[in-house]
């Protein structure tokens, strides 16, 4: 089986609201966390913005989903990938977005952060090791 | 289609969720599975306060793997294995309990 094992980031490029496409994509990574797949999701530009503390849709008549993200760990989704230069063009520091963590099987559930803060640099790296990519 | 229960007529979907979440009561969860021909017992009103709290706090309904692991944590190993919440609800914990719990389908649920 392990070598089916395919590598699947899901790109998150747009701000929460305003369009479909923040809740989609999380939609999406439910549905394929089923998959069994090396998952993981990165935020960049305005979608940085899906993970800011403190959201309140009262005023846009749009469903609040950010505590759906405390879920992804449940879901064995462990790996947030941050663009740090992303959240310095808005002005934003790690501080300002919600605290998510996850369960660690194999370090006796040992809780532990799944946002990743990492350079622009550091995350083309990474994505050179994708095999699949979804990109909302 | 629609639901009577405690004198009140309650929307639901062609697959039996009601339409809006918001109007969920106890009673619904009861009339629901008396049409299932189900009594709920205090084991199944665990599992669905259960639900419900998740979904007051993240905002969906778990998949059925996600349920059961988060089962075991809070309530105990006995209860946290797909056995023990089929044998509750037969017609899958993920789709009956989140009917009965006022929940929309499960995400990841296919």
């Amino acid at each position: 089986m392990s070598e089916q094992i395919k590598k699947f980031m899901y790109v998150n490029r747009r701000a929460p609201y305003g369009t479909i496409y923040a809740w989609e994509s999380l939609e999406v990574v439910l549905i394929g966390a089923a998959f069994d797949q090396d998952v993981s999701l990165a935020f960049i530009d305005d979608g940085v913005y899906q993970l800011i503390k403190g959201q309140d849709t009262a005023e846009v008549e749009m469903k609040n989903f950010s505590p759906t993200y405390q879920a992804l760990g449940d879901y064995d989704v462990t790996k947030l990938f941050v663009e740090k230069e992303s959240l310095e063009e808005r002005g934003l520091t790690l501080e300002d977005l919600m605290p998510l963590t996850y369960e660690d099987e194999d370090d006796d559930w040992a809780e532990k952060d799944s946002i990743r803060l990492v350079s622009r640099a550091e995350l083309a790296d990474i994505m050179d090791e994708q095999d699949v990519f979804f990109s909302f | 289609m629609a639901i009577e229960a405690n004198g009140k007529t309650f929307e639901t979907d062609e697959e039996g969720y009601l339409t809006n979440l918001a109007e969920w009561e106890p009673a619904v969860a009861d009339a629901m599975a008396a049409e299932d021909d189900l009594p709920l017992t205090d084991e199944h009103w665990e599992i669905l306060n259960f639900l419900r709290e998740y979904y007051e706090e993240y905002q969906i309904a778990p998949a059925v793997r996600v349920l059961t692991k988060a089962v075991g944590k809070r309530l105990g190993k006995e209860k946290g294995n797909s056995k023990y919440l089929y044998a509750l609800f037969p017609y899958g914990p993920g789709k009956q309990a989140c009917r009965f719990a006022g929940l929309p389908k499960p995400t990841g649920c296919i």
